[in-house]
């Protein structure tokens, strides 16, 4: 579920990307069906070849338990034919009746039994073993290809629908691995041994239960058809429950602020009403089918009866009481399973639509990264020479392995970083950055200014390569971005976003995040340059205390503190700030801003700030609008110009 | 916890009636029609009689079509039943919840909220369907198939007595231990998801920090956990199957055995033999039914606990018994004052007392969790001092009535919330029955006007959920025009201005000066800009009143105030 107050940064951009925009979907929980076009049995078959992939054995033994638990079954019923013709019928009137030979028989027929039980077990066994092992691969496969995606997979879809994947996806597919698939497996066997069975014993008799079994397979079609289609609608109004209630919810403060509860109340009730009157008939038809198809079945035993016994009677066929019994049985083990078929169809169907989304998933590109340079820890001696180092020197190198003519070489990270007529839109045909031009020398601070939506996120999302740009080029000292490797190249960036989010976890654990190998003393120093400190020791257990549902115990200033420090532990050469304390009182921003002052120095910092007064000792202040630059210089020049900069700076532009 | 929420039935109170009532009509049919059978063999067939026995048959298949009857209306009562209950429950749960206050709100979590009215409202709508179909019918068909066998034949129905008390404790067994492995599983199951959600919200935080391995190692520990958990909660039920099976082969053999003997000394016929073998089936089927039921609600358990707990929660702030309508004006008094969130936290307001004049224009200013906002919410009563008393028009606002107090004391909250619909219905959440006229005047006060005259629609311009398609700005003044449109005694903004520029935000106090200046204002901001030209301004620090007096006043004498200010005005601000 996504949660509210996503980030009015990141949902712009995902507004951009999805001109739609619509929230709909949100909240639409538990499979649409499968998009027309799409063949289920595809599906299917990839779905039945992942399994396979790990579980060949297990799923061939598991056949054969099935077919002899079946087969037990069958047998069992079998000989019920012959207890009243063959070992009972000789018996009666008989003055001193022999039993050993029923009871050997059915001493016979006990060992199948446990036998039989045994396998019905050991299947069981075994596919708990194969659902669950299949669904933690698909989980884990999922998870690590998602990490793989680009930024743009999560801007353009709801947290609603890829959380809706891990948990009612799998699910279906869980109750279809676990049930639906070792049902059809058995259903088949007793079908095809009940009915050469029953042509063996009479195949007049056998004709009439095909017969019924076609009208069954028919009222299931129809009645099965007829639910589907009202789930369908009790879904779309689920969803649009979902979305009211959503809303309110985070809205409630405003509600009961404004004594509004009757109203949403009121509206509630509509949605509420609409959902039940479709989720009643989608269960009436679902209901109904048992029923119906439970007792065709009847008729078609009935049926069976009539025929059967005047066939007794007339002799036809060579028919016994005894041969009508056995029959009778079958007809009724006969009928179970076309029903149970029937209605596996229809969460087999579902299953498959959540399959498919999730294979979606899995066959989404991952974020390309074809670069091969590398950001290590480097030596730098007295005359320039660079080496590599495992040791903590402060200072960082560009290994850049050069194809043509196999050497590496070694250049210092410096910060240097450089844009070139960048061009860039979220969607093809609407950029969001024209033509965007700027130099940032190692060591200079530079601050991005505008409204919102004039691109100054977006730029930053260029840099660390989130997105990749349209046209132009970007240099980070001197090498174009698209040839660093990507993690390398966001490890030497640091990033303190408006919207912080924390993990769960202790506080220390999250300010480590920025650095794993961290130690305690080394993050609490980090706490303390972001002024962090005096708030954590106040916390219940100090470093120690759990922070759950990102950080919901905190304030949104206590929060961005943590982000910052979590940054300071990081120790990057690059900073990027956006509105990294757009949350925090002025007073203690104050107290924030030398400690990051002291972090800043010697390191390349982009910065994008609300507050124009954090901003006014950068070395460059860019302003923007609708994506082109428009001013670009110091305070003091920009302040001079009396320009757009000089218009925000005294307030009479609204920034926001 | 059942009781609260079979309370919610209601109206569908006689489609859960008659559900179950059909159900056992069906019953009685399918008891009946395996007697029938019996009676065709044995009278029919056995003595040559076809036309007995064809006449035998038209009468099964009129039960069967009786069965079939009922059983689609029983179907159908469930379906009707189960829906309205799960409909009921969706309601109450959020009719409960308008009434929450403050600090029951603090207390669940947006998506929590949604979870119960939705997915767990579907899983006990699902159980209760269930049961309806099932509860009934499953103990009537062990009831009256053992009532048959007794009545063919009761030495032999004895078989049935011993398989069912073995069943029974097995399938006790199995589920008894089988359930706390299953709440471990769910646990994990949340756990896990939890990971994912922070992970997909988080992506921002973990690409820039390159920790795609590091969650990878940690959903790949939760997801193993959770596997494990599965694969022993699930082998336990692996044995129902067989046991199951088990015993109705055990019965079978039984019967076939005793009923041997019984036929071959002539007081069994073979048709009643047949008959007892159907038995068979229909009392294991019930007895594996049950034990479903049981198996649904305590799945469900987790669910109903939950929706239960949103039932029962009881508002922490209700009318009084006698309350006062109506508000004398808008002067307010803090009595020593002192609040804390929960019963064992530390105090967030401590002993904080001051009176504020009808008509005077306060700002409020001080740190980050300086208790702002937990000062100005005590005054529509959002929350409950925990010591002392908030006096509003010289009354306790106990007292009020909660409608009224609220009415005339208005909040711009913090985190602004616009919904979905026209700027024309969010503004009317101020005031229903306001004029367009109305409309406009107050806009043009909070400075909305203007902006709103140039969107294409005007006032009828649509606002997405959460206002996204306005500015910080803009969705501000939206806020303070919709809190205006109550024509309050007393004005409460709580850090609303902080995304509009200093100068609409001049022009917004300017208006409030001149248009209202009978309302009591209480400003909270951050620039001391919003605030300087207040009547008095009160200095807030760790929950407690620091300073208070005007710009001036506090410039010399407050220390903080200085602080704040002069960060501020680092380098000169070019304010007119």
């Amino acid at each position: 579920m996504s949660k509210s107050g996503v980030g009015e940064k990141q949902s712009a951009n995902a507004r951009q990307v999805r001109p739609m925009g619509g929230h709909g979907k949100k909240g639409m929980r538990g499979g649409p069906p499968l998009p027309p076009g799409k063949n289920p049995f595809h599906v299917l078959k990839r779905m039945t070849g992942y399994v396979l992939q790990s579980y060949k054995w297990h799923c061939l033994l598991v056949i054969f338990m099935i077919l002899f638990s079946s087969l037990a079954m069958v047998y069992g019923n079998m000989f019920l034919k012959s207890l009243i013709d063959d070992y009972i019928a000789p018996l009666i009137g008989q003055d001193n009746p022999d039993f050993s030979r029923l009871l050997g028989a059915m001493t016979k027929l006990a060992a199948i039994y446990v036998v039989g039980a045994f396998c019905t077990y050991g299947y069981n066994r075994i596919m708990v073993h194969v659902t669950n092992g299949t669904l933690q691969n698909i989980r884990e496969q999922m998870f690590c290809h998602m990490e793989t995606l680009p930024i743009r997979y999560f801007d353009t879809h709801t947290h609603g629908d890829i959380m809706s994947m891990y948990s009612n996806d799998v699910d279906t597919l869980r109750q279809m691995i676990s049930q639906s698939f070792p049902q059809l497996v058995s259903s088949c066997i007793t079908i095809v041994s009940v009915l050469i069975s029953m042509i063996l014993l009479n195949v007049p008799l056998t004709i009439l239960t095909l017969a019924m079994c076609g009208v069954m397979i028919y009222s299931a079609k129809t009645l099965g058809g007829l639910a589907g289609k009202y789930f369908m609608a009790q879904q779309k109004n689920l969803g649009a429950v979902n979305g009211y209630i959503e809303e309110m919810m985070s809205g409630q403060k405003v509600v009961k602020v404004f004594c509004h509860e009757e109203k949403s109340i009121e509206e509630f009730n509509r949605l509420n009403d609409a959902l039940q009157e479709s989720a009643e008939k989608a269960n009436t038809f679902a209901n109904i089918l048992m029923p119906v198809n439970g007792n065709l079945g009847n008729i078609s035993f009935v049926l069976c009866i009539i025929a059967g016994s005047i066939m007794t009677i007339t002799g036809f066929g060579g028919m016994t009481i005894g041969t009508l019994a056995s029959f009778l049985q079958f007809n009724k083990s006969f009928s179970m399973p076309i029903v149970q078929v029937s209605q596996q169809f229809n969460s087999i169907i579902m299953a498959m639509a959540g399959a498919d989304r999730i294979f979606t998933l899995l066959d989404e590109q991952s974020e390309e990264d074809d670069g091969y340079v590398t950001l290590v820890r480097a030596e730098i001696q007295p005359d320039g020479t660079i080496t590599e180092t495992e040791k903590r020197t402060g200072r960082w190198a560009w290994k850049h392995y050069h194809k043509a003519d196999g050497t590496t070489t070694y250049q210092p990270m410096e910060g240097h970083i450089e844009m070139e007529h960048v061009d860039f839109g979220y969607v093809p045909d609407k950029t969001v950055l024209h033509d965007v031009t700027l130099y940032a020398e190692p060591g200079q601070k530079i601050a991005f200014v505008g409204a919102t939506g004039a691109g100054k996120t977006t730029i930053t999302n260029l840099i660390n390569r989130f997105y990749d740009i349209n046209a132009g080029k970007i240099r980070y000292d001197g090498i174009n971005i698209n040839k660093f490797k990507k993690d390398d190249l966001r490890r030497s960036l640091g990033v303190v976003l408006q919207d912080t989010h924390l993990f769960t976890g202790t506080v220390m654990e999250n300010i480590r995040y920025g650095r794993l190998d961290a130690t305690d003393e080394e993050v609490k120093a980090a706490a303390r340059l972001a002024n962090a400190e005096y708030f954590i020791e106040h916390l219940p257990q100090g470093y120690d205390t759990m922070l759950t549902g990102d950080g919901a115990n905190l304030s949104q200033g206590q929060r961005q503190l943590l982000a910052i420090a979590r940054a300071a532990v990081a120790d990057p050469p690059v900073l990027i700030l956006d509105e990294a304390t757009s949350s925090i009182d002025t007073r203690t921003e104050k107290i924030v801003q030398e400690g990051m002052d002291h972090l800043m120095e010697g390191r390349t910092v982009f910065v994008i700030a609300h507050r124009l007064s954090t901003i006014k000792n950068s070395d460059v202040i860019m302003v923007l609008d609708h994506g082109n630059i428009i001013e670009r210089g110091n305070h003091e020049s920009l302040i001079a110009k009396k320009g757009i900069y000089w218009q925000l700076y005294t307030g009479k532009l609204e920034q926001d | 916890m059942i009781k609260t929420l079979l309370a919610q039935v209601k109206e569908y109170k006689k489609a859960s009636l008659l559900a179950p009532m059909f159900a056992v009509l069906e019953v009685f049919m399918e008891v009946l029609i395996p007697l029938v059978m019996a009676e065709i063999i044995d009278n029919g067939i056995g003595k040559n009689n076809t036309g007995y026995a064809i006449r035998m048959g038209l009468l099964m298949l009129g039960l069967a079509m009786l069965s079939l009857a009922f059983g689609v209306a029983a179907g159908r009562f469930a379906a009707q039943a189960s829906s309205g209950f799960a409909r009921n429950l969706r309601k109450g749960m959020f009719e409960n919840i308008q009434t929450f206050a403050f600090s029951n709100i603090d207390r669940y979590s947006t998506a929590g909220l949604v979870t119960r009215m939705t997915t767990d409202v579907t899983n006990v709508q699902n159980s209760y369907q269930m049961i309806l179909r099932m509860c009934t019918r499953a103990p009537i068909t062990l009831i009256c198939a053992l009532a048959m066998t007794i009545y063919i034949n009761a030495s032999l129905s004895r078989v049935f007595l011993v398989a069912i008390v073995v069943l029974g404790a097995a399938l006790a067994f199995i589920v008894k231990t089988a359930f706390p492995v299953f709440n471990a599983m769910f646990r994990k199951y949340d756990a896990l998801n939890a990971s994912v959600q922070e992970n997909v919200t988080a992506i921002r935080v973990v690409k820039s920090y390159v920790r795609e391995n590091h969650e990878i190692s940690k959903m790949q520990k939760a997801c193993a956990e959770l596997c494990l958990m599965s694969v022993k909660a699930e082998k336990i039920i692996c044995y129902n199957m067989p046991v199951m099976q088990l015993t109705v082969y055990g019965c079978m053999l039984s019967i076939s055995w005793f009923g041997a003997h019984l036929v071959v000394s002539g007081s069994m016929t073979t048709g009643q033999l047949m008959s007892m073998f159907n038995y068979v089936m229909n009392i294991l089927m019930s007895l594996m039914m049950i034990s479903m039921i049981f198996v649904m609600l305590t799945m469900s358990k987790a669910s109903m606990d939950r929706i239960a707990e949103i039932l029962t929660e009881e508002a922490e702030i209700k009318n009084p018994e006698h309350p006062v309508k109506s508000v004398a004006d808008g002067s307010i008094e803090f009595d020593h004052v002192n609040f804390a969130y929960g019963k064992n936290s530390k105090n967030v307001l401590e002993d904080v007392s001051i009176r504020i004049r009808s008509g005077e224009t306060i700002g409020i200013i001080g740190g980050t969790g300086g208790s702002k906002s937990t000062f100005v919410q005590m005054i529509p009563r959002l929350y409950d001092t925990t010591g002392g008393e908030v006096r509003v028009g010289g009354r306790n606002v106990r007292d009020y009535d909660l409608e009224t107090l609220r009415d005339q004391v208005s909040m711009v909250l913090q985190k602004n919330v616009l919904f979905a619909g026209t700027i024309k219905d969010n503004l009317r959440w101020g005031d229903q029955n306001a004029s367009d006229e109305e409309i406009e005047h107050v806009c043009k006060l909070a400075q909305a006007d203007e902006f709103i005259q140039t969107f294409p629609d005007k006032y009828d311009t649509w606002i997405e959920q959460g206002g996204t398609n306005v500015s910080g700005g803009q969705k501000q003044r939206l806020c303070i025009a919709r809190a205006l449109l109550k024509k309050p005694k007393i004005l409460i903004l709580d850090d609303s201005t902080s995304a509009v520029d200093t100068k609409t935000d001049a022009m917004i106090r300017k208006a409030f000066r001149e248009e209202i200046p009978e309302t009591t204002k209480l400003i909270i901001a951050q620039r001391i800009s919003s605030i300087q030209d207040a009547d008095r301004i009160i200095v807030l620090e760790e929950g407690k009143i620091h300073g208070v007096g005007t710009h001036e006043e506090l410039l010399a004498s407050n220390s903080i105030y200085r602080d704040v200010y002069e960060s501020q005005m680092k380098g000169g601000t070019d304010d007119e």
